[in-house]
């Protein structure tokens, strides 16, 4: 699904900001943390940043549902179960979890989300 | 040497913005020592300060049990060197406050020109590093106290905030305490 361009370059500007990152390399498929080199405390920033720009407000659970991630219903062995999956679907309509779905281990959950996600998920807060 | 980097507050509305003052005195060891032969204030103290202003004023609300650190300086802008004899002026304004952080704007002043401008993400500790507050809560207290907090500190509507009930019963069982172990080292036989 495609961003607006409006969106990606506020989107940016606000990782740009709170990374300092160069805008070459906040690219759509660019992930947070492995690419960007997010760390926790840098969520904060973002999300302020983003709340800031659109106007809009972040919850933190959003972005992180750890409930999800934590409970024994939706994890196994360190993986999330196929209920989990769905649970995670239905949270993160937005978020791209195609690659997660291979191999779902809750160690990598963080490094799912990439650039793309972050706008898909302001524009659905805007809408 | 004692890490307090801020002499005495001299506003404080909760949550929202404080204002610290800050001596500068030759007598300081750092101003001397960080570029022998050219004495000023050092900038990771001043970021120390407004850190030291800020995080006092985004924990008071949970009676300053949050367990908070400076977690990140996102913006340290500096404009002219502090010298001795320099009063500064740390101002933090929130600019936002969630459960797991906040994020504070700063500001420096001096004779009411900006000397430095800061921007710094506080993260607030959970459980896992430990149940207790980061420092014991009789000394910070007495810190607090010194540092003038609570003659200026106000919620929003302007209502006077007063030490916390846990820090004055803290207070007391370690006064109560001091004073047995006088009596026991008094009765002991020489």
């Amino acid at each position: 699904m495609q961003v607006s361009e409006e969106v990606f370059s506020k989107v940016q500007a606000a990782l740009i900001d709170a990374l300092g990152v160069d805008d070459d390399e906040v690219t759509p498929q660019a992930t947070m943390v492995g690419d960007l080199g997010a760390e926790s405390i840098d969520f904060l920033d973002i999300v302020f940043k983003l709340e800031k720009s659109f106007g809009i407000k972040v919850a933190t659970e959003d972005l992180f549902p750890k409930d999800i991630l934590t409970e024994s219903t939706y994890v196994q062995d360190g993986k999330v179960t196929a209920t989990g999956i769905a649970e995670l679907k239905k949270r993160m309509p937005w978020a791209d979890l195609s690659k997660f779905e291979t191999n779902p281990r809750v160690q990598d959950f963080g490094d799912l989300l990439t650039v793309s996600d972050l706008c898909r998920y302001v524009e659905s807060k805007i809408a | 040497m004692r890490w307090f980097w801020i002499d005495r507050f001299i506003e404080f509305v909760r949550n929202t913005r404080a204002t610290t003052i800050k001596n500068v005195s030759f007598g300081e060891e750092p101003i001397d020592d960080y570029l022998p032969g050219h004495p000023h204030y050092p900038h990771s103290l001043i970021i120390e300060g407004m850190a030291q202003t800020g995080g006092l004023l985004v924990s008071e609300e949970g009676g300053f049990q949050t367990k908070t650190v400076l977690a990140k300086v996102s913006k340290a802008v500096f404009h002219e060197l502090i010298v001795p004899g320099d009063q500064i002026f740390l101002t933090a304004v929130v600019q936002d406050k969630k459960p797991n952080g906040a994020i504070i704007e700063g500001t420096v002043t001096v004779n009411g020109q900006v000397r430095a401008e800061l921007e710094l993400s506080f993260a607030f500790l959970d459980d896992r590093f430990g149940e207790t507050g980061l420092f014991p809560p009789e000394d910070l207290l007495r810190t607090l106290r010194i540092l003038k907090l609570f003659d200026v500190a106000v919620d929003q509507n302007g209502n006077r905030i007063h030490a916390p009930e846990h820090m004055l019963e803290a207070e007391r069982l370690a006064a109560r305490g001091f004073i047995q172990s006088r009596a026991i080292s008094q009765s002991k036989p020489v």
